[in-house]
């Protein structure tokens, strides 16, 4: 008994002995660059080599494999695995070369022929040629895959068609001309075809690449790649030795050694963390900026306000088609939800300043329009922004039929009280606040708003699936400046197209010139005829108000100030985008040490 | 000695009952409404009553001065207090008309300053509402959901109990086993789930009524297996067997017997019960399980805590859970004094026995 105690003890010492030596072991020294070998120049500091950055995560990455990848931490962590042909700047929102060094487009825009880097090799020292590239795109194109990159790669519904010209060479073939076609490319991470292709033929490409396969199964062309997982707790990468840019001095990026993610369940623990020194970069909320503002000079961090960012957080009514569904008073509501004039006066109630100032102490900024401010190519400043009008509000519900009862009720033409219900995940406190703040604003029109707060997952699957819901407050991200991702959610049929799913219906007469303008749009190549098609469907929106656009969060960022390299983005990943050329100021850091150690 | 426990239990009772009132009488004593947000307020301090000018006058009539936002539209509040313009109390102020609301309160309020001044005792929350009223109305739900379920659980509790300790064989296995699996299993995972197939909107007393069922259906199980064990020792007694020989049917033996020996038992488990149900009220709400948003309780005002940013800036939303401690001391004090009365002469040496060991079990 007494042995078997001491082998148990004994076993549990040397796991623990081995977890923490799998951290410990030092990660690979740079290749020197080749003379023949096509890196990637950057601009930019020269910086120091080593040192270990921690991030966090909010949960536990679900996946390694960039083609059925949906969930935000694993796309966070995934970013720095892998590497696309034609990147966009987060900075600039340029297109730049990245794995192609250069590409021609044919005169009438069907062609695009890209020049690959040469000398390239994956993480695990595979070189990298046309083969892989053509792999890539056959896997994320395979209707078999479900790939959620797949809608992006398709022009006019028809997939491009890829072919490998030599080595080093690929020619994608488009169907029809589309607007800002190099931007297609991006995000699009390629894929080794030496590790993945028995998996894409034996059909198991979706579950290849899950948390549980060893680090050296999986390589990738991006900075980092796979060092240690251990759930719940952190996701270590280590440095590429092969990584394909380089800074002037022809040093091999990137310069940290390991980034590591801590697993920080909520927004505030990690605000703390960020705080007590713990974690190095964070991105938080307006609340706790407020919190952590002050103590930026002692604590050696500095936190910054980026303005506005591509989220719109909105308020939208179910309107999707529920004769098949089981579902009789909502669909009663429904009749309330479809004029367009209750949806207006709704939004004219809204006093989306208030929400500003209360929900994110003025870190936000209110919107009519789905395109937020910091689109500057693309936001249509003549949308008017009428200012809160409960006297507008009623009128246009008095021109719909709604009155109010002596109670001071509003209800609709059959007497029917208006009453609905909200969806929040109260996971997201500012969501929550809107909620509650918009609740107190439809309450001074006589409508009674029961705010519900469910998880997140159970209010997906009610807008996604079972529709039984009345209205919900969500927010989403653009993915790009460009208008063309934004298609999804917008036009009829479209998989984001949150508040009418189904798409039975027969569409209104503004929802249908949204969908031609949003179509029209991405075969024109002219900038300046896509902005005035855009800037129509943004009119549209803000005036029928198919969902009723409410507020749009600043992005705040937080950095420690022996951080070099920072230049965060106001898209995601916001501080690790140019995580290859972040390092550790060294003389800083030490002075920082030492004048921790004296204030001690 | 028994003199002394009885003034403790009068003490406790005597205070918590007023406490009750208060709250009951939430529509009086608070000078807001609940729900009514004060956008331009949110996070303020509570507000000083002065008595005393800044020329140093006295002021038989306590007044208050304006906060004011010193900060800019970026960033927190940073308020100041501005006495350039004093506002002095007034008593049982007539209610100002807002914009309609549903809830019925009588048309005075015990103290208010006039318009367009405004009061916050406690300070007001993230809406600027006012932190007192919230926590008068909150007390309704939180103490009265407390009161409620436990009279739910103990009663539920004591007749199963009964029914078990004394008809023994199959009853006794049936309803031991069942409270058994009540007790095992785990309900706060449970009413996560139930929580996804309420209905989406529930009617204005339903969330409360249905928080009062799911807290005193939960608890039914501990006080039931104590009874029980109470009536087992109880039915073994000479004077239950004499009265079993005369004839006594068990309905008389119940009434006459056994009930009296279990009720000291199930008061003291009442004082301690409630307070337990109070914290389950507080530790739902807390979750998001209880009552939405804008109705208070005492646990969703603490929900506003978990947030870092509120915790180190704004102490004076921890109202409610200083209310809590006095609330709880006193319902422990009863329920100590109960248990000591109970124990007291004048009753039989072995029922003093069982309530030791209670205590202990306590």
């Amino acid at each position: 008994m007494r042995y078997l105690l001491k082998g148990t003890v004994l076993a549990m010492v040397l796991m623990v002995l081995a977890a923490a030596g799998a951290s410990s072991v030092p990660s690979p020294a740079p290749r020197a660059v080749k003379p023949d070998e096509d890196v990637l120049v950057l601009p930019g500091e020269i910086g120091e080599r080593g040192g270990r950055l921690v991030a966090s995560l909010h949960s536990d990455p679900k996946t390694f494999n960039p083609v059925t990848v949906v969930d935000l931490p694993s796309k966070e962590v995934i970013a720095l695995l892998g590497a696309d042909l034609i990147h966009i700047n987060l900075h600039t929102q340029h297109t730049e070369p990245a794995l192609a060094k250069s590409w021609t487009v044919s005169p009438d825009g069907k062609r695009y022929t890209l020049e690959l880097r040469r000398g390239v090799l994956f993480s695990d020292g595979h070189p990298f040629d046309a083969d892989d590239v053509v792999f890539s795109f056959k896997v994320y194109l395979d209707e078999n895959v479900h790939s959620p990159q797949r809608d992006l790669l398709l022009v006019g519904g028809k997939p491009i068609r890829v072919q490998k010209l030599n080595a080093y060479r690929v020619a994608f073939d488009l169907p029809q001309p589309y607007a800002a076609a190099e931007r297609l490319f991006d995000s699009v991470s390629i894929l080794p075809r030496h590790l993945l292709e028995r998996a894409y033929e034996g059909g198991t490409i979706a579950k290849a690449w899950s948390v549980a396969t060893r680090p050296a199964e999986m390589a990738g062309l991006g900075p980092f790649r796979p060092k240690q997982y251990l759930p719940g707790q952190q996701m270590v990468l280590e440095r590429n030795p092969f990584y394909w840019k380089a800074d002037f001095r022809k040093n091999r990026l990137p310069y940290l050694d390991e980034i590591a993610f801590l697993i920080v369940p909520t927004e505030d623990a990690e605000a703390i963390r960020f705080q007590a020194g713990d974690v190095d970069v964070v991105k938080i909320n307006a609340e706790n900026y407020s919190a952590l503002e002050r103590e930026q000079h002692q604590r050696g961090y500095r936190l910054d306000d980026l303005g506005a960012g591509f989220e719109y957080d909105f308020l939208f009514f179910n309107l999707n088609d529920l004769s098949a569904k089981q579902l009789p008073e909502i669909q009663r509501k429904q009749e309330w939800f479809r004029r367009f004039e209750f949806r207006q006066a709704v939004s004219a109630a809204i006093d989306r300043e208030a929400i500003v100032r209360l929900a994110y102490q003025g870190r936000a900024t209110p919107l009519w329009e789905q395109v937020t401010p910091a689109n500057k190519l693309w936001i249509n400043q003549a949308v008017e922004h009428p200012p809160r009008s409960l006297e507008r509000a009623s009128a246009l519900l008095r021109s719909a039929g709604f009155s109010r009862r002596t109670d001071g009720m509003l209800v609709d033409a059959h007497g029917n009280p208006v009453e609905f219900s909200i969806l929040t995940n109260p996971s997201n406190t500012q969501r929550t606040k809107i909620a509650t703040i918009i609740q107190d604003d439809l309450k001074q029109l006589g409508m009674r708003v029961n705010v519900v707060p469910l998880e997140f997952q159970a209010i997906m699957t009610r807008v996604f699936d079972s529709f039984d819901y009345e209205a919900s407050i969500l927010g989403l991200v653009s993915g790009d400046a460009d208008p063309n991702p934004e298609i999804n959610v917008w036009t009829s049929g479209g998989g984001t197209h949150l508040w009418d799913q189904t798409g039975t219906l027969p569409v209104a007469a503004w929802q249908a010139e949204i969908d031609t303008l949003m179509r029209r749009q991405t075969a024109v190549l002219d900038y300046k005829k896509r902005k005035q098609m855009y800037d129509r469907v943004q009119e549209i929106i803000s005036t029928y108000d198919p969902v009723i656009c409410v507020v749009s969060p600043n992005i705040l960022v937080g950095a420690k100030n022996s951080l070099a390299g920072v230049r965060p983005s106001v898209m995601r990943n916001y501080l690790l985008w140019n995580a290859e050329q972040l390092f550790w100021r060294r003389e800083a850091g030490k002075r920082q040490q030492a004048a921790g150690q004296d204030s001690h | 000695m028994n003199h002394m426990y009885k003034k403790k239990i009068w003490f406790a009772a005597l205070s918590l009952a007023s406490v009750h009132v208060l709250v009951l009488g939430a529509g009086f004593f608070a000078p807001y409404d609940p729900a009514e947000q004060h956008r331009d307020a949110p996070f303020e301090r509570p507000m000083r009553l002065h008595i005393f000018d800044s020329h140093g006058r006295f002021h038989l009539r306590p007044y208050v001065c304006t906060w004011v936002n010193e900060g800019n539209s970026l960033g927190p509040p940073r308020y100041a207090e501005d006495c350039s313009h004093t506002w002095p109390l007034r008593f049982l102020v007539r209610e100002e008309t807002h914009a309609p609301r549903a809830a019925l309160g009588p048309a005075r309020h015990l103290l208010g300053v006039d318009a367009p001044g405004r009061v916050f005792l406690l300070g007001t929350d993230d809406y600027g509402r006012d932190q007192l009223s919230r926590l008068l109305y909150g007390g309704q739900v939180s103490l009265f959901a407390g009161l409620l379920a436990t009279g739910l659980s103990l009663g539920l509790g004591a007749i199963l109990g009964c029914i078990a300790g004394y008809f023994g064989s199959w009853p006794d296995d049936v309803i031991m086993r069942v409270a058994e699996i009540f007790m095992a299993l785990p309900w706060i995972y449970l009413l996560f789930a139930l929580r996804a197939f309420l209905p989406l909107n529930l009617g204005a007393g339903q969330p409360f009524f249905l928080l009062i069922s799911v807290i005193g259906l939960a608890g039914w199980a501990r006080p039931s297996r104590l009874v029980r064990g109470v009536v087992l020792s109880a039915k073994q007694r000479d004077f239950v067997h004499a009265a079993r020989g005369f004839g006594a049917s068990n309905v008389y033996i119940l009434r006459r017997h056994i009930l009296p020996e279990i009720m000291g038992v199930v008061l003291t488990q009442a004082a301690l019960l409630i307070s337990q149900c109070i914290l389950a009220e507080i530790t739902l709400s807390f979750l998001g399980l209880g009552l939405g948003e804008p109705a208070p309780s005492w646990g969703n005002m603490l929900a506003g805590l978990q947030k870092y940013y509120v915790l180190e800036n704004c102490w004076w939303m921890l109202v409610s859970g200083l209310a809590l401690v006095p609330v709880f001391l006193l319902y422990h004090l009863l329920a100590d004094a109960l248990c000591a009365h109970f124990k007291a002469p004048g009753l039989s040496r072995k029922g003093r026995m069982t309530i030791e060991k209670l205590q202990v079990a306590i």
